[in-house]
């Protein structure tokens, strides 16, 4: 028997307003059909401060329409006031957390949580590793093949869930690109990666498209597009699809993927509605099909 | 076997005199190295186990017995770095390196995969471990970690501390011993969480041991000059009278805001020779020399300019005058993340 695959709505990992992000939790909770949705910084602790008074509302209204809610971690943690913040986020009561750093995972204590898409689980030791651990459920790297995907998830009674939507987080540095394209430091970024609330666009010098900036964190230009590839993932055995929120509608970008997992809308007929909801939106499916991730390979290819 | 001399069980009791870790892609580098002063060499086995898998660099199983051989006679150690993340469904490989690295009497193994670590932690007890860079351990808790869970004795810190952070981790991970990169390529996102490679050309430093592949690098010339490629995308363009380099996806030149620049790094080189005073005081056991993929001039001259470099600092001399412009990558170099402003 299989069980219906589930949709997470990942964290908001741009520096979106908090009046904005709240806002946008808020219509998550009420209108969109996902089981999951994270909150929290992931990317740059310097932004942390801005959202932290309105997480218990958004943590309870999200809670309170039936989501199941997950903190995320910081994915690099290097500074005191970093490391701090992960001990209080590992010590969070009632709630999941996802760790995206290994030092949030160690300090579980055993107790369940997600193992995020920025720790490195590229096999079944690792997987068992974090397992013993108490991870609950894993969301994988986006470099993974289908194949790798496959073999993970057949290898454990742990739910595994795939990057399915949105731009996909590529790298983190200490450096502040967005800071260091508008000739800032990173000390006095002066929060410039708020200008550009899908990322910054990255081109290179033949005006092709090629990468986006989110402060400390390089992203695929691309936008991430799996659907015409979930449901052969769910059939094969994966149980639940990330959908990375950028400022597309996200309540009817989750829809079209819950149409095209429950069989009612075909994938054709998704893609061409996912293209009119994402204007300007160049989408990518590469590393599922073995491929340099921002192609886009068509189905049947 | 019988006649290779055991490991020592640490290679420092004290952190006064840190090490010198030189690379060596071939048998040739790993005796020029341990002729020219290294206290220890890195290699990997020639297979996607080891973060540089060029073509025609690294070491068999032969020429890693007999490397080992040649530098415990001398009084140095090897290192054999098995630092990428096994395949799903296919881990023998990473098992076999694990196990040989042990056999052949390797003085550690320097893995990133926790599966892997784990599985080396617990078949091959006797082997001591170093976490890679490649494993992204950027603070106490996480060193910890793997040191407490499975024995690590030292770790690789990735580019991404300055060095007055690297003096206050150093006292709160002890006994685990650090290891810093002094000089060489330079990697600007924090080292294994990077799939860059792989968004372009479908390989990628964790799976498949490379970064920015040669196989799909491409010069193209045009009538302004050279434009430099990587998996289709252009990475550079270079006029005639400017020397084309390597399309390292990180140290490309790109626009954004509608300008052009070298937004992540320009092509450079890490240099901290002038630095060494500063990470000798922060607690540093071990300084790492990159380029398993350099030739054997390159590995001499780096080496004995740290060789002195660190001798000097020990014996409480100046530092010596060593120009080493002619081996960094056009010309320039940087101390990266180790001082806060490259941020």
């Amino acid at each position: 028997m299989t069980t219906t695959p589930k949709l997470t709505l990942g964290p908001v990992l741009f520096n979106w307003k908090p009046e904005v992000l709240r806002d946008f939790y808020f219509r998550m909770a009420d209108e969109a059909d996902v089981d999951s949705v994270h909150v929290g910084e992931v990317v740059c602790s310097k932004r942390t401060p801005f959202f932290e008074p309105f997480i218990p509302e958004v943590v309870e209204r999200l809670t309170a329409a039936g989501k199941e809610v997950v903190l995320s971690s910081l994915a690099l943690i290097m500074s005191d006031r970093e490391i701090a913040q992960a001990r209080d986020l590992a010590q969070s009561d009632g709630i999941l957390v996802e760790a995206n750093d290994i030092s949030v995972a160690a300090q579980m204590n055993g107790r369940p949580f997600v193992a995020g898409p920025l720790l490195n689980i590229y096999n079944e030791g690792t997987l068992a590793a974090l397992a013993a651990m108490g991870a609950a459920r894993a969301c994988l790297p986006a470099e993974l093949a289908a194949e790798a995907v496959t073999a993970l998830a057949t290898s454990t009674p742990m739910d595994i869930e795939v990057q399915a939507f949105g731009r996909l987080p590529l790298a983190i540095s200490a450096r502040c690109y967005a800071a260091r394209a508008r000739n800032l430091s990173k000390d006095g970024c002066q929060y410039v990666c708020a200008d550009d609330p899908d990322g910054m666009a990255v081109e290179t010098l033949d005006d092709v498209p090629f990468l986006a900036v989110n402060g400390t964190q390089t992203m695929s230009y691309h936008t991430m597009d799996l659907l015409g590839d979930v449901a052969g993932l769910a059939a094969r055995g994966i149980g639940r699809f990330r959908l990375w929120p950028q400022t597309f509608d996200m309540v009817a970008v989750a829809a079209l993927f819950r149409a095209v997992l429950a069989g009612t809308t075909d994938a054709g007929e998704a893609e061409d509605r996912l293209a009119t909801l994402c204007p300007g939106a160049e989408f990518a499916n590469g590393y599922i099909h073995g491929r340099p991730g921002h192609l886009f390979v068509e189905a049947g290819d | 076997m019988a006649s290779l001399p055991s490991p020592s069980p640490s290679t420092s009791t004290s952190s006064t005199r840190p090490e010198l870790v030189c690379p060596a892609g071939t048998p040739a580098a790993l005796r020029s190295a341990v002729d020219a002063g290294a206290d220890c060499v890195y290699v990997g086995f020639r297979d996607e186990t080891n973060a540089r898998n060029f073509p025609g660099l690294n070491f068999n199983r032969k020429e890693l017995g007999e490397g080992i051989a040649y530098a415990h006679e001398r009084g140095a150690k090897v290192l054999v770095a098995i630092n990428t993340f096994p395949r799903a469904g296919q881990p023998e490989i990473w098992h076999q390196a694990v196990a040989d690295a042990a056999k052949l009497k390797a003085d550690a193994a320097i893995l990133a995969d926790i599966g892997l670590i784990e599985h080396a932690h617990r078949t091959h007890p006797e082997l001591r471990l170093h976490l890679s860079v490649q494993a992204a351990a950027s603070n106490p808790d996480a060193i910890r970690f793997y040191a407490e869970r499975f024995g690590v004795r030292r770790v690789v810190l990735p580019r991404v501390l300055t060095v007055q952070e690297i003096a206050a981790l150093n006292p709160r991970i002890a006994p685990v011993e650090t290891e810093v990169f002094v000089f060489g390529g330079l990697c600007v996102m924090a080292e294994g969480r990077c799939a860059l490679s792989s968004y372009v050309t479908g390989q990628s430093p964790n799976m498949n041991g490379v970064c920015s592949p040669a196989g799909e690098v491409r010069y193209t010339e045009t009538s302004q000059g050279i434009t430099s490629e990587l998996g289709g995308f252009t990475i550079n363009k270079f006029a005639h009278d400017e020397a084309a380099g390597y399309p390292t996806l990180c140290k490309g030149r790109f626009i954004a805001h509608d300008k052009a620049s070298y937004l992540f790094e320009e092509p450079t080189s890490l240099n901290t020779l002038t630095m060494l005073p500063d990470l000798i005081k922060a607690g540093v056991t071990a300084f790492k020399i990159e380029g398993r993929q350099r030739g054997r001039a390159y590995v001499a001259a780096v080496v004995q300019a740290f060789r002195a470099g660190v001798d000097a600092v020990m014996a409480g001399k100046p530092l010596p005058d060593i120009d080493l412009d002619r081996i960094t990558e056009g010309g320039k170099q940087t101390t990266g993340a180790y001082e806060k402003a490259w941020r």
